[in-house]
């Protein structure tokens, strides 16, 4: 199993999450975050006083597939996070020692 | 705005029923000439009508302008809560919202009860230059068959309308100062701050600048009058009063208090400027009950402060907003809000006296002013006015003042200046230049006054209960450390 996160950007949530489910996976975890990168962030200002915010909001996916599955949901993703700029994201892919399906008591695979 | 208080009703003899009550006067030095028959009343009055009969006074006082003061009373609480509260509680950090609504809450509730319990009498009462005196503390000799003067000859207003409609000034002026020091403030002092700011410095400037023995009496008693209005400052709604002596205030306690943790370090952006925006508007609704309301009736000259109110307020949003795309390159929601605050400091002397067109030229100049203030010479100078009191209210105030000697001038359009000693009251003479002397010389006075006593006040209140909150418990935020309760539970 490998445990696929990436990071994109939010306003790309809705294709990344239809082009996933077409491949068949059935969940995924998405939280707001903020980070950075290469991607510079802004400047705002209030009554004149300027704060740069380095921190650019994105969103982060954590999703768990089986072995053969994963390098087609890291192509997906790509395909479907894209847009060609900086500051689209990355994909991480990690391997997964286990999964249990907490109501059933299920693990490996049959969890996910 | 002004009043007096005049016309006490003798309804106290047993059994008469209210309408039956014989009007007397309240003051003894008027009393004499209550003696003189009040025989043959014309349909118009020929004169003042110094000791009106029962008949007399029903004309004397009108529905429509007990109403008007009614609402714009309601409207002006409106101002301070929530207005108010939401437009200082959106531009601090989440952590310290609820403490931002809670201080303005509290200061507005303790200063109704001061205001009823000896502010009115301090104020508004014969008894110097300076104060009044305690004739009508807890309100004694105040009832329903009392009235109190507006601008016109003959003319009166129940004076418990005029006492709950100043008193929503007196809960509003302490309530703006809270935010020169917003998010480093602890609770118990500022709220025996409030006690005392306002018997010490604004019962005695109101007094200064709007007590007066009213239209029909000043011929009798010229000098019974406060002194700022005695050299003829003008401050329709409360420019001096209010705005100036609240951003003075401010500036003076930001500069004791210390700037907040991380000041000039930290980001401190505004948590919620949707907040603030909802706060900016009501004020501005509100703001309509504080000027037109504070003519104190419902006519010609009250509409004019109304319109007057609303254009100056949106030339000032318009400027503010410019002055951001030239200097930044984006016009900013605060910005624009914040204009629109400082163009309804500006209006507020002026209201009743300038015209449509120059209360518009008074907005357009006050917004680049205090943009000068809060967003350059604040930063270049460090002090930590949070939430620009000093930069909005004090600096509007201070141009609206000034601005207003300009604008009342009837070669300009504007009203110009009253005199009472003839019978109706008419325009008087007008000087522009002496009369911006003399508004130089109120603004003065103010600045001086409330600035000696808040920095009095702010002082000992440091040296005895302290003023600040722990470091950590300000690092916590006030809502946390003071109030044990978060504005946001999600």
């Amino acid at each position: 199993m490998k445990l696929i996160m990436a990071i994109i950007k939010p306003f790309k949530l809705d294709e990344v999450r239809e082009a996933l489910t077409t491949l068949g996976i059935a969940g995924m975890t998405v939280s707001e975050v903020k980070g950075f990168g290469r991607q510079k962030g802004q400047t705002e200002i209030y009554r004149g006083a300027e704060y740069a915010t380095n921190m650019v909001p994105k969103v982060k996916i954590e999703l768990v597939c089986d072995d053969a599955l994963a390098p087609r949901v890291v192509e997906a993703l790509q395909a479907a996070a894209g847009t060609g700029s900086i500051g689209d994201g990355k994909i991480f892919v990690l391997d997964v020692g286990q999964a249990v399906r907490i109501r059933t008591g299920e693990t490996g695979e049959a969890a996910l | 705005m002004k009043l007096m208080s005049k016309i006490a009703g003798a309804g106290t003899a047993a059994g008469l029923s209210l309408f039956a009550a014989l009007p007397a006067w309240a003051q003894e030095a008027v009393a004499e000439a209550a003696a003189a028959p009040a025989e043959a009343v014309p349909a118009v009055a020929d004169g003042p009508i110094k000791a009106p009969t029962v008949e007399q006074m029903a004309g004397m006082v009108d529905k429509g302008d007990t109403t008007w003061m009614l609402i714009s009373s309601a409207l002006v609480l409106m101002m301070s809560i929530p207005a108010l509260a939401l437009f200082y509680g959106g531009l601090v950090r989440t952590k310290n919202m609820l403490s931002l609504l809670m201080q303005v809450f509290m200061i507005v509730s303790v200063a109704a009860l001061v205001w009823v319990s000896w502010g009115y009498s301090l104020a508004f009462t014969s008894g110097g230059p300076f104060v009044g005196g305690l004739d009508k503390m807890f309100l004694q000799g105040v009832d329903a068959t009392t009235f109190a003067a507006t601008f016109s000859n003959n003319v009166y207003i129940p004076e418990y309308a005029f006492v709950v409609f100043q008193m929503t000034f007196a809960c509003i002026t302490p309530a703006l100062i809270v935010g020169a020091f917003a998010e480093r403030i602890k609770f118990t002092p500022l709220i025996i701050f409030t006690v005392l700011w306002l018997t010490f410095a604004y019962f005695p400037i109101a007094h200064m600048v709007w007590y007066w023995a009213g239209p029909d009496f000043l011929a009798d008693a010229p000098t019974d009058a406060g002194l700022l209005w005695g050299w003829g400052a003008l401050d329709f709604a409360g420019g001096t009063v209010v705005h100036i002596n609240a951003g003075i205030a401010g500036l003076v306690g930001c500069l004791i208090v210390g700037p907040r943790l991380g000041f000039g370090k930290e980001a401190t952006p505004p948590h919620s400027l949707t907040m603030t925006m909802i706060g900016a508007s009501l004020l501005w609704v509100g703001w309509f009950g504080f000027n037109a309301g504070s003519n104190l009736e419902s006519n010609g000259i009250a509409a004019l402060a109304f319109l007057n109110t609303f254009v100056a307020t949106a030339a000032a949003a318009v400027s503010w907003c410019l002055v951001e795309q030239f200097r930044h390159g984006k016009p900013s929601l605060l910005g624009a809000v914040t204009g629109a605050v400082a163009g309804l400091v500006a209006i507020t002397p002026a209201s009743g006296f300038a015209a449509p067109m120059t209360a518009i030229l008074l907005g357009l100049i006050v917004s680049p002013i205090c943009f000068f203030f809060v967003s350059y010479l604040k930063n270049k100078l460090k002090y930590d006015d949070t939430l620009d009191v000093f930069g909005v209210h004090g600096v509007g105030g201070i141009v609206g003042a000034l601005g207003t000697a300009i604008v009342a001038d009837p070669a300009l359009g504007g009203q110009g200046f009253f005199d009472y000693t003839v019978f109706p009251a008419a325009v008087g003479e007008y000087n522009m230049a002496g009369q911006f002397m003399t508004q130089l010389w109120a603004v003065g006075t103010t600045v001086l006054w409330t600035g000696v006593v808040s920095a009095v006040l702010f002082y000992a209140l440091k040296v005895t209960t302290g003023l600040r909150p722990a470091e950590e418990a300000e690092r916590e935020g006030l809502d946390l450390s003071e109030h044990g309760e978060r504005a946001y539970n999600y």
